[in-house]
Parts: structure tokens; C-alpha cells; sequence
């Protein structure tokens, strides 16, 4: 079977989804190697030119069956840089309509992210945080028939990124939320599968980041109750994720990252000023009091004594 | 109506007459003065039919306060829905507080006088706010709205619910007593006025 040729392309980005793929798990990244022709990568490509790429795209000499990108995109902006004498807006735009499959690699290219906190001009591909166009607009749709492929996250796991680029190469293309987002990788929360569900469920706070005992939603403000990411069934490096070593999740996979005071849970009057989708408030009130209120008494001890 | 629904209806029937008898024997004469027979003989059944509703003394004192409950909350709740401004929410509070202690003194004076004063009876699955939740979410929905809408200061829970329910308690208590000057409800203004102004923002 040919190979699927892959162009990565950067916009205003910290080149931090590029760092990530480079953590991919090695039998993995080969499998991937092994099916995907990388025409440029900025991680990866030594030889390659990007310039001479995208003339080859442009002018049809190359077929582009993925175009991934990275970073969010200025409108007209004064160039930061330059291909081909063109704006980056300009040539993204151009690439976006040859392309077969466009994915916003990271919450950059899909919803703005920190570089779209300032300016209005700056966008992701189809999504501006919450609102619906952004650069590409709402009725864009690749060649494919696709709309852009959002794989969310500050950055975005290697796995969820070489996962989805596998199914487009068997033929499926994944299904995909009114996000954008593949279901796959998108439909559980990041509260799912993470080990302090007993603490949640118990309603026992974290009293320190970085120890394994507690429920970090509650003090830290841990967004895994409400955010959609696979973070704890596919785990970074294959060890880990930010709950299981004491931090909270931070949403970053959702469109409207980042928020201030990430470490703070905010409470009105002792509730939180946000709960989970689908909790009601008084059902949210009834269980958490009874919960505190049974807390089984080995959840309030440290699991392993290191520090006695 | 098959026999069988009937009969189950006639029982829940029978489990909230239960219910109201004992609330109103036991807020009157106290927990510990209060028999089953007493019980039994005030709702004109045997002993052995009030035990096939209720297993224990303790049992039944726990589902009165559970259904106690029940009934004060879903009267705040009605409040909560209510769309008006929250210094308006908290005077109905007040005066829906009054008037249930009013009319159905042996809601409040159970709480009072047989939940609050004998603990080591409900200890075991009615401890904490496990048996009062209904009532306490209904307070704790009023607050954080009123901090939403920017009504009421932001501030830990527990301060403010004993801010609302301490002023309303006590007035009821005094009046049990017999030493207030004026009528109950003479007192909901100013006793709303009070909460309300420890609580703005």
C-alpha cells in the first residue's frame, strides 16, 4: 500500500506538539514511519525544505493527503515568516484547500489557545475558544469531506495524534464530536480512569499537590470531572498523567483553555462554582454531604509512608 | 386499583400517620419519655402492627427527622425557585420558618428538642447532615445563587448557613419560651434585615 504523505506545518506555536510525537512510544512511532511518508516534520526532517515542499503541494506535482498543524494562525498578519513569498495565513489557506485531511495538531490550531488571549485576529483553524468559524470558517470541509480534525491538548499525546493518522491510513477516518474531536480519544473524561475516583466519590480533598491520596477537584481545581481527554486510559509515556503524579488536570483539552488561577478551585459559598456536566446543583449539594459524611476512615490515610 | 397498589398505598398512608404521631409525641414529651405503646395507643393500633412498620424506637425516630426534612425543604424549595432577588428570597425564608413553627411547631421542636438534643440516638446513618440534607441543600442553594447572581459576599459555607439558621432557631426558641414581646411574626422584617445585611456583598 503507498504510503500517505504528511505535511506538519507551524503556525504560533511553542513547537511543544512537536515534542510530544518525538515521545512516542517506539513501536508505535514506527508502525507510523512505516505508513506515513513525513514530507516535512519539524521535529524529524533533516533534509527536507519546506519551501520546495509546498511548491510541489501547490502545484499538484505532490499529492497531500494530511495536512497537520500546529499553532494558531494570525489573520493578515505582518509576517512573522514567510513560504514563498507568501503570509502563512495565506499559504495555510492554500495548503488546507489541496489537502485531504486537515488536523489541528494541539489546542493552538484548534481553538487559538495562548496565542488567540490578546488579539481577535488570532485564531484556530475552526474554532475561536468557544466560537464556531475561526480562520477556516464553520462550513470548511477538507477534500475528504471531513472538517478539520481537531486533536485538542497542550500538546496533544503522541498516541491520540499516530492513532488517528493509522485510521485514516486503513480507510476509516474516526468519527468525530460536534467538537471536531475524534470520539475515540474524546468521549471519556479525563476523571475517567484516573485512581483518586474513591476520593472524588468520598468527597476527600488533596491536601498537598504531588502525594498519591486525595481528590485534587475539590481544592486544586482539577478539571478532569469535566473535561473530555484520555489522559488516564492512554497515559504520557506510558506511566503516567498529571493526576496520577499529583497535579491536577487543567483542562487543556477543551476550547475554552486556559482559564486563570488553574491550581484554585473556585467555590461560592462553599460549592463549587462549577460542577461536572449533568450534575444539578442539588444533587451535587446531597451527595457530596452524605459522602463526606460516611467517609470510610482508611481513605483519610496516607497509602504508602514514604515521608514517615 | 388492583388490591395490591391499594394496599401498598394504605400502607405509605399509615407510615406518615406513624410518622406525624411520633414527631409531634416525642418533640412534646421527649425522646426518652416517648413508648412505642405510647405510640401505638395514640394512633389507635396494636404495638406488634407499629413494629411492621417500624423496627426499633431509633428506626423511627430517624425517618421522622428524614421526612421532617422532606417537608421544611420542599417548602425552601418552592422559595428557591422563585425568581426574585435573594434579600426578598431570605424574608420569605424567615417568615415560612416562622409560620411552619407556628402551625406545625413539632417540625421545628423535633429538630430542636429531640434530633439536637440526643445525638448518641441518631449516630448510626444519621449523623452529620446525613438525615437534615434536604434542608441544609436548599440553604446552601439559596447562598451560592446569591453569590452567582453577586447578592451575598463570597465566604466559606458554615458561617453563613449559622448566620441564617442561628437568628431564625433562636427567635423560634424565645418564643417557645414564652418571653418574646410581640407575636412570631412580628419579627420577620427585622430578623430577615438582620440576615440579609451580615450577608450582602
Amino acid at each position: 500500500m503507498e504510503k500517505l504523505n504528511l505535511l506538519w506545518i507551524q503556525g504560533l506555536t511553542c513547537g511543544g506538539n512537536t515534542q510530544s510525537l518525538l515521545c512516542a512510544e517506539e513501536t508505535l512511532l514506527n508502525t507510523f514511519l512505516k505508513k506515513v511518508n513525513l514530507l516535512v516534520h519539524p521535529g524529524l526532517s533533516l533534509d527536507e525544505d519546506l519551501e520546495k515542499t509546498v511548491e510541489a503541494v501547490l502545484k499538484g506535482d505532490v499529492r497531500l493527503d494530511i495536512l497537520a498543524v500546529e499553532g494558531a494562525v494570525r489573520e493578515r498578519g505582518k509576517g512573522l515568516y514567510t513560504v514563498l513569498d507568501m503570509r502563512f495565513d495565506e499559504v495555510l489557506r492554500k495548503l488546507c484547500g489541496v489537502a485531504n485531511y486537515v488536523i489541528a495538531v494541539g489546542n493552538c490550531a484548534a481553538y487559538g489557545n495562548i496565542p488567540a488571549l490578546k488579539e481577535g485576529s488570532v485564531k484556530g483553524l475552526q474554532f475561536r475558544f468557544t466560537e464556531r468559524g475561526g480562520f477556516l470558517g464553520d462550513g470548511f470541509r477538507s477534500k475528504s469531506g471531513l472538517p478539520v480534525i481537531n486533536l485538542t491538548g497542550c500538546p496533544v499525546h503522541p498516541e491520540w495524534f499516530i492513532s488517528t493518522v493509522l485510521q485514516i491510513a486503513s480507510g476509516r477516518p474516526p468519527k468525530l464530536d460536534s467538537l471536531g474531536r475524534p470520539k475515540e480519544f474524546y468521549t471519556y473524561f479525563t476523571h475517567d480512569g484516573c485512581l483518586r475516583n474513591q476520593y472524588y466519590e468520598w468527597r476527600v480533598e488533596a491536601e498537598v499537590l504531588g502525594r498519591k491520596e486525595g481528590c485534587l477537584f475539590y481544592r486544586f481545581g482539577c478539571r478532569g470531572p469535566m473535561t473530555r481527554s484520555s489522559c488516564n486510559r492512554i497515559l504520557w509515556n506510558g506511566v503516567s498523567s498529571k493526576t496520577r503524579s499529583g497535579q491536577p488536570c487543567f483542562g487543556c483539552t477543551e476550547f475554552d483553555f486556559p482559564r486563570e488561577n488553574i491550581w484554585e478551585t473556585k467555590y461560592n459559598m462553599g460549592i463549587p462554582a462549577e460542577l461536572p456536566p449533568g450534575v444539578s446543583l442539588r444533587g451535587y449539594i446531597m451527595m457530596s454531604g452524605v459522602a463526606k459524611t460516611f467517609t470510610p476512615d482508611r481513605l483519610r490515610r496516607r497509602l504508602l509512608d514514604e515521608d514517615d | 386499583m388492583n388490591r395490591k397498589v391499594a394496599r401498598e398505598k394504605f400502607k405509605e398512608e399509615k407510615k406518615i400517620q406513624i410518622i406525624r404521631t411520633a414527631c409531634r409525641l416525642f418533640a412534646q414529651k421527649g425522646y426518652y419519655s416517648t413508648t412505642m405503646p405510647d405510640i401505638a395507643q395514640s394512633l389507635g393500633m396494636s404495638v406488634g402492627n407499629l413494629y411492621n412498620y417500624f423496627e426499633s424506637k431509633e428506626e423511627l425516630a430517624k425517618e421522622v427527622m428524614l421526612t421532617v426534612s422532606r417537608w421544611v425543604a420542599e417548602r425552601l424549595r418552592a422559595i428557591n425557585e422563585e425568581d426574585i432577588p435573594t434579600k426578598e428570597k431570605i424574608r420569605k425564608l424567615v417568615e415560612s420558618f416562622f409560620e411552619i413553627s407556628l402551625k406545625e411547631p413539632e417540625l421545628i421542636d423535633y429538630f430542636l428538642r429531640v434530633f439536637l438534643a440526643n445525638r448518641e440516638v441518631f449516630q448510626d446513618g444519621c449523623q452529620g447532615f446525613a438525615c437534615v440534607g434536604e434542608v441544609v441543600t436548599e440553604i446552601m442553594v439559596l447562598l451560592s445563587k446569591g453569590v452567582e447572581r453577586g447578592e451575598l459576599r463570597n465566604q466559606g459555607f458554615f458561617p453563613a448557613f449559622v448566620t441564617i439558621m442561628g437568628p431564625m432557631g433562636g427567635m423560634v426558641f424565645l418564643h417557645g419560651e414564652g418571653v418574646l414581646e410581640k407575636p412570631l411574626m412580628d419579627y420577620v422584617d427585622e430578623v430577615a434585615l438582620n440576615i440579609w445585611n451580615a450577608l450582602r456583598s
